[in-house]
């Protein structure tokens, strides 16, 4: 009986020792993916910084207006004048079409009163 | 173990045979068993002092070594923790207030040499001045040669240039990670963002330190790890800075100046939207400071915030306004100008005689030295410093530069009489266009005092009150005449209902003791829409001659205010201001007769 234990809890430590060696193992591939995934997200984020650094260097103002210069035949493009940002309540209806005068009568007014 | 008797029986009996006292021999015996007790005793203590000692001296040693390597060694992320918002530069970026980039950083790298690590210091040294043509072979070669074992070469290298020195294939020549600050926009909004350069320096990174501007002010929140790399967003507003400075620049060439500022400012907030000096420079590649001839001529100089020069008649609508709150006289009340006005030994010009008297609202709409100095005359010089102070007139402005605060306005030490009459139209206090800007800011928002920022403000509390609400309505309406039919009709733009007032002055020699005659800074400050101003603006010309005439021309009316026309006319619709319809004349019928 108490050989059956001894070998028994024998047998248990080697299956803990197996069990907490793999675990050892498989904790320090994790680490290892986590610090490869950390490494690209860093780059990752470089290059996003650089990217952007790019999108704003590419869209400057000055630029911009070098190339609306450039392609003005293409594109027509003119800066931005007050007229083109009015409501639409501003805009008067088209004048009504008037027929036209067949019989013009001389007329004139004078002090308000008709000759 | 065997225990040694304390009576042993043979010493016993001889001991009794020769008659001695055998407890002798038992006390002996005690005494010298006590005696092997007590060493076995003692060594068993000392065993244990020992064994504790050479516990605690590992245990110190242990801390030790630890502290001494966590000292020594570079420090590290933790490698398990979750990445939150990781920091992933060393100085947060600057932004305007639509989130577009104004600074920003890139990684690049820097050139350093081991000589002693080189294969062909001869070689490598002539190739290294083919790929940098500022690099000297021969000065090279005399380093690389000589005794020393490090040096820099350069603290910033492109990609490309990475790659012709890796070609070298020199062992000795090594490359260290930068961060680099990059401004995209190039020139645009130089003076706000100021410029940054290394500070101290290591083979693995180096330190980015503002050198000017908002760079430098916040320099210790941009460089701040609790931010968590959250961007400075500034009140500007790119597109407007652009353009502000390319109309500004335009009318700067036309109108023959050496200099001009120019500065958009929320009347109600002190926002600062655009902030434009010229001349400019590069932020990227920032000059040296110029260490003789005039700082101001120099392009680093911000004129609009550093500029501190008497701005002239613009300072008119201060006294007025200060009359008109006082209730001491109305828009319709007649002031003489009688001109020249005569005080002790000084005679008060106007630029044209305007007759006899003129009522308070022509006196600004004609620009009359002489009215608005009786109306000063009214006030009193205390008041008149009084009003002036509250209007931030005397104190350098509260703006996020580091070139603020040593813009202090000049103002005279003594206070007499004459000095109350000048200060009325802007001689004897000179202060920047940005003084100029928060003052006029309060003069026609209601009459609550506006701090000028260059900080994004969600919302802003009125500051404390000036001139009542009624004061302002007055004052913009007076500003408004002066456009429609005063000194400043040039700057009226269909749609915006500016107001403004012109100020011609001249400028003071350098040696001191009197004006020049033919150098003027004209200024134009207006605000736009005049029923409720949403923006003020200054233009500052440093002596512009407008040569379309027989004569030349440096009234501001001709030079300032067309140019802040069009300033306004490009920029109003940009800022979203919706141009509104302005009554004409009505369609009266007019009697004709032949």
């Amino acid at each position: 009986m108490r050989s059956l234990l001894l070998v028994l809890s024998a047998f248990a430590v080697m299956a803990l020792g197996f069990w907490a060696y793999r675990e050892n193992y498989r904790t320090q591939g994790e680490l290892a993916e986590v610090r490869r995934l950390q490494a690209e997200i860093g780059e990752m984020r470089e290059a996003l910084s650089v990217l952007n650094a790019e999108w704003a260097y590419l869209n400057r103002p000055d630029r911009l207006r070098e190339l609306a210069e450039i392609n003005f035949e293409r594109l027509g493009l003119l800066p931005f004048e007050p007229r083109q940002f009015g409501s639409v309540a501003a805009v008067s209806y088209p004048a009504i079409a008037l027929p036209p005068i067949t019989e013009p009568v001389d007329t004139i007014a004078l002090n308000g009163n008709a000759p | 173990m065997i225990r040694t008797p304390l009576r042993p029986l043979a010493r016993i009996l001889s001991a009794r045979a020769k008659g001695e006292n055998p407890d002798v021999i038992e006390r002996e015996n005690i005494r010298i068993r006590h005696e092997a007790m007590r060493d076995s005793a003692r060594m068993r203590a000392e065993g244990r002092l020992l064994v504790l000692g050479l516990a605690f001296l590992a245990g110190f040693a242990a801390v030790g070594f630890r502290m001494g390597v966590l000292a020594s060694t570079d420090p590290a992320e933790p490698a398990t923790a979750a990445t939150g918002a990781a920091i992933i530069a060393q100085r947060a970026d600057i932004t305007d207030r639509q989130g577009r980039i104004l600074a920003t950083n890139l990684v690049t790298h820097s050139l350093y040499a081991q000589p002693q690590q080189m294969v062909d210091p001869a070689g490598s040294a002539r190739k290294l001045a083919q790929i940098f043509p500022d690099l000297d072979a021969d000065r090279l070669v005399k380093d690389f040669t000589g005794t020393r074992k490090f040096l820099w070469l350069k603290k910033k290298i492109s990609p490309e240039q990475m790659q012709l020195v890796h070609e070298i294939g020199d062992p000795g020549l090594l490359f260290g990670p930068r961060e680099m600050r990059l401004y995209p926009n190039g020139a645009i909004a130089a003076h706000v963002l100021g410029g940054a350069s290394f500070g101290r320096e290591g083979v693995s990174s180096a330190e980015v330190v503002g050198t000017a501007g908002v760079e430098k002010t916040f320099d210790r929140w941009l460089r701040d790890p609790a931010n968590g790399g959250a961007p400075l967003r500034l009140s500007l507003d790119l597109t407007i800075q652009s353009t502000v400075e390319d109309v500004l620049s335009g009318g700067m060439k036309l109108m023959n100046a050496k200099g001009a500022a120019a500065l958009l400012m929320d009347a109600k907030s002190g926002e600062i939207v655009a902030l434009a000096s010229l001349p400019d420079f590069d932020p990227n590649t920032r000059p040296a400071p110029a260490t003789k001839g005039d700082p101001s001529d120099n392009p680093l100089f911000n004129r609009a915030v550093q500029g501190v020069y008497e701005l002239g008649s613009t300072f008119k609508i201060f006294a007025i306004g200060q009359a008109l709150d006082l209730g001491l006289v109305a828009p319709g009340t007649m002031v003489e100008t009688k001109g020249p006005m005569v005080w002790g030994k000084f005679r008060i010009r106007d630029f044209h005689n305007y007759g006899p008297q003129l009522s308070v609202t022509d006196v600004i709409v004609k620009s009359s030295n002489i009215g608005t100095a009786h109306v000063a005359q009214m006030i009193g010089g205390s008041r008149q410093q009084d009003f002036l102070g509250k209007l931030g007139l005397f104190d350098p402005t509260p703006v996020e530069l580091v070139e603020a605060p040593g813009a202090k306005p000049l103002k005279p030490t003594k206070w007499p009489e004459i000095t109350t009459l000048t200060v009325s139209y802007g001689h004897g206090v000179a202060a920047s266009p940005l003084h100029l800007a928060a003052a006029y800011a309060t003069m026609v928002n209601g009459g609550t005092r506006v701090a000028p920022t260059l900080l994004m403000r969600a919302n802003a509390e009125p500051g404390p009150r000036v001139i009542s609400e009624a004061t302002s309505a007055i004052i913009r309406d007076l500003l408004r005449q002066v456009v429609v039919r005063g000194t400043a009709t040039f700057g009226n733009v269909p749609g915006y209902e500016v107001g403004g007032k012109t100020g011609t002055a001249d400028k003071p020699k350098p040696t001191g003791g009197g004006y020049y005659k033919d150098k003027v800074v004209a200024t134009f400050a207006a605000a736009f829409p005049m029923s409720d101003p949403k923006y003020v603006l200054v233009v500052s010309l440093d002596e512009p001659v407008e040569t379309s005439g027989t004569e030349p021309r440096r009234t501001a009316g001709w030079t300032a205010v067309p140019v802040g026309a069009e300033i306004i006319r490009r920029a109003a619709p940009l800022l979203g201001l919706r141009p509104v319809l302005e009554p004409v004349a009505e369609a009266g019928v007019i009697r004709v007769s032949n």
